[in-house]
């Protein structure tokens, strides 16, 4: 392996990219954390060393540590083994961070991707105790859908029932 | 007093009482009416300890003292825990789990989204991830105390006898001391006053459409601030924190 030192700055962050593009969302695990949109940046340090930024999804979502470690363990691999990884609250994340590849392999994978815009005052931001827009049924894309409950598997995701095919379903939730 | 030690004690605050919160709800796990609910329950307490522990690890930094999140979670004692009254009360039925979650959402939300414009980049960037957070816990408390308030006549007496017993605590959220009129007039933490409009107008909604009566308070409970609690706050600090004074430093 080249030393990863040696490299100039340009060539080793392409490398650190390249090293962490494939790592994936520990809990759903079709998406990569760059599709998730948890990486705010890759950058060399002043001091020579390879520095990812990345934003936590829900306050208290278990699955930050494991990302953290799942990024260090393959920037070692690339070479990175002092590689840092630096968190960041702001602007926080939001569905709206997601990326349309995202999108797609989520209803790929059976989990209805969020419905409108999460962002603080965008105005398809649901009211507080308004119409939910309901998700399309990610196995037959029938919009005939009805919640089971606001709470799902893991922080991110609803539970969801489809009136046509009859299947349930996991739902992204907007936020 | 430095001058940081008010926005130290300020941050605490918010922490503690996202803890306690968070212990209590904690405390239906696999205990809950349905598995729906119960995984729901786990997700709200999961949001309450994530943004106590955000709020713990800044205060730790302020301090500068090298205390981290663990201890100042696990190794203070009731006299020096300053979270909401509310939030330490027993879990009683659903019902009053429900309506205490209620209660204090319908309060967090609008604080929190106030607390988004603060003067302090940190306050405000973990009160934007919490104030998402709960006004989902205020749309999931709020659905509940509706549907019992509006259920049978036994779902409607038991929400009803919620709602008298923590209604007591509501005032204190209003409260403001010394160390936090400082920080407000600094710009970094919201008037709550600012906010009571706000959260009259949930409650009035929500209680509305629950048929259930708000009754009328005399004189408010408070002292969470200053350290004073009820019993029940010892109890679950004990249990929260027996593994961890045990094992000190203990990793896993
Ligand atoms: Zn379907």
């Amino acid at each position: 392996m080249t030393a990863v030192a040696a490299l100039p700055g340009d060539a080793a962050l392409f490398r650190a990219r390249a090293a962490i593009s494939a790592v994936a969302d520990p809990e759903i695990p079709v998406l990569t954390l760059g599709d998730l949109g948890v990486i705010r940046g890759v950058a060399v340090a002043g001091d020579g060393v390879v520095e990812v930024t990345i934003t936590p999804t829900y306050s208290g979502c278990p699955a930050m540590k494991v990302m953290e470690l799942d990024l260090q363990l393959a920037l070692a691999k690339a070479g990175f083994a002092d590689a840092r990884i630096k968190t960041v609250l702001a602007p926080a994340w939001t569905t709206d961070w997601l990326s349309a590849e995202g999108r797609e392999k989520l209803r790929a994978y059976g989990i209805a991707p969020p419905v409108g815009k999460a962002a603080q005052g965008s105005s398809s931001r649901r009211a507080l105790f308004g119409e939910e827009q309901a998700p399309a049924c990610p196995l037959c894309g029938s919009g005939q859908t009805t919640k089971i409950s606001e709470f799902g598997s893991t922080a991110c995701k609803a539970q969801w029932r489809c009136k046509t095919c009859l299947e349930p379903f996991d739902a992204f939730k907007c936020i | 007093m430095s001058a940081d030690a008010p926005l130290f004690t300020y941050c605490l605050r918010l922490a503690d009482s996202a803890l306690v919160l968070g212990h209590r709800l904690s405390e239906w796990t696999a205990y809950a009416p349905t598995l729906e609910e119960d995984i729901a329950i786990a997700n709200l307490a999961l949001d309450l300890i994530g943004q106590a522990r955000l709020f713990y690890d800044y205060a730790g930094k302020i301090e500068g003292q090298g205390r981290d999140e663990d201890a100042l979670a696990y190794l203070r004692d009731d006299r020096d825990y300053m979270n909401l009254l509310l939030v330490e009360q027993p879990n009683g039925d659903f019902a009053v789990t429900m309506m205490r979650q209620f209660l204090y959402a319908a309060f967090a939300v609008p604080y929190l989204a106030a607390l988004t414009r603060s003067k302090d980049e940190t306050l405000a960037a973990i009160a934007a991830k919490a104030e998402k957070e709960m006004a989902y816990h205020l749309r999931h408390a709020g659905e509940w105390v509706i549907r019992l308030g509006d259920g049978t006549e036994e779902s409607h007496a038991r929400a009803q006898a919620a709602l008298d017993d923590l209604a007591i605590y509501i005032d204190e959220f209003f409260e403001v001391d010394a160390v936090e009129q400082s920080l407000i007039d600094a710009g970094i933490a919201p008037d709550p006053a600012s906010v009571r409009s706000a959260f009259e107008a949930t409650l009035a909604h929500v209680l509305g459409e629950a048929t259930l009566a708000r009754p009328a308070v005399r004189t408010g409970q408070s002292g969470g601030r200053k350290g004073l609690h009820t019993e029940h706050l010892g109890h679950l600090l004990a249990e929260m924190q027996v593994l961890h004074r045990a094992h000190p430093g203990a990793n896993w």
